[in-house]
């Protein structure tokens, strides 16, 4: 971070961002604009900044960051669709003395492995639970998904999600923060530059809380998907502070009494 | 005003445009040429970067390195040396 840089006018300048040592060289093969690899980066920013690359242990789902793996360079493991956190509660287990988290999207969370995270958390087991929601299923083509909103448009619902039929959009994070096992529960997003920071400031709070042996963290960050959605990144932007924002409001749902 | 700069990755940029909306200074666009993977780069076209960093944050590549001009010292501190 030290770099410096000297311009043509002689103004010295001083290196004051770039992309975090931990992540691999690979360029992500998410879609432009996704906001997986804004996760993948604050992650990785965070595990650099307190130097935890040699204990931190991440758990890869089933979805579009299957190949987590593959940009983080620290020790990961794929878990089998939806049963991140339940892996990630045998790791944490055997090795009590590593951070480990589970990387889960809404499919993957909210879907098939609702029964693993709501009773990983009823367990209260010692980790972080990184749930990225975007109100869709993005690798397998854009399918309602759990969390997808009343009315909105998919490849399932092609006339949007009728909540007689469908049911309605599962707040998965207000269900755990509801059980004595959670210790922090808030939800994030990452549209905009402020959001990001205060991203920031939770995955750190989540893993200083989990080295001190406090309880499971919990991370919902809303997301977009601008091809699932059939949207432009920017159009996505919009989309999220006029229609997902009012039904997800951002801000921490448990926080630890101090 | 501090000066500041950013360096891009122009490889792996894939032109979301995010970077381009949430620069205060409005000193992105997108270049008219193509990288290797086919999409329109994201350059520096005005010279106002303040090296804020928020450009930085919101890209999903990580292809942003930004540079800032050191603060100049607190005047307390010149009095006092």
């Amino acid at each position: 971070m030290n770099e410096k840089l000297l311009l043509e006018d002689g103004t010295e300048l001083e290196q004051v961002f770039c992309r975090p040592d931990t992540l691999t060289d690979v360029p992500y093969h998410y879609c432009p604009g996704c906001g997986h690899s804004v996760v993948h980066n604050v992650l990785m920013e965070v595990v650099d900044e307190l130097d935890i690359q040699d204990k931190t242990i991440g758990v890869a789902p089933v979805g579009c960051s299957v190949f987590a793996y593959h940009y983080m360079n620290i020790d990961m493991q794929e878990a089998a669709h939806g049963r991140a956190s339940a892996v990630a509660t045998g790791i944490k287990r055997v090795l009590p003395d590593k951070l480990v988290f589970s990387y889960q999207g809404d499919g993957d969370l909210a879907a098939i492995g609702t029964a693993e995270t709501i009773h990983t958390v009823n367990r209260g087991e010692n980790i972080l639970i990184v749930f990225i929601n975007n109100g869709i299923y993005g690798m397998t083509g854009g399918q309602m998904a759990p969390t997808t909103l009343p009315g909105m448009v998919t490849s399932t619902s092609p006339y949007g999600r009728d909540v007689h039929m469908s049911g309605y959009p599962l707040k998965i994070t207000d269900l755990v923060a509801q059980l004595p096992g959670a210790y922090f529960v808030t939800r994030q997003s990452v549209h905009n530059p402020n959001a990001v920071r205060k991203l920031k400031k939770a995955v750190t709070k989540a893993f200083e809380y989990q080295m001190q042996n406090k309880g499971t963290c919990f991370i919902e960050v809303v997301s977009n998907c601008p091809s699932g959605w059939k949207m432009t990144p920017v159009e996505t932007i919009k989309y999220l502070e006029e229609v997902m924002f009012p039904y997800y409001p951002l801000g921490d749902l448990k926080v630890p009494k101090e | 005003m501090i000066k500041g700069t950013v360096k891009i990755d122009a490889k792996i940029c894939k032109g979301c445009e995010l970077c381009i909306i949430a620069c205060p200074q409005n000193a992105l666009g997108l270049s008219s040429n193509f990288n290797e993977k086919g999409y329109r780069y994201v350059q520096l076209i005005y010279d106002a970067c303040t090296g804020c960093t928020n450009c930085a944050l919101v890209c999903p590549e990580a292809a942003i390195t930004v540079y800032r001009q050191a603060k100049p010292a607190k005047k307390s501190q010149v009095k006092s040396e």
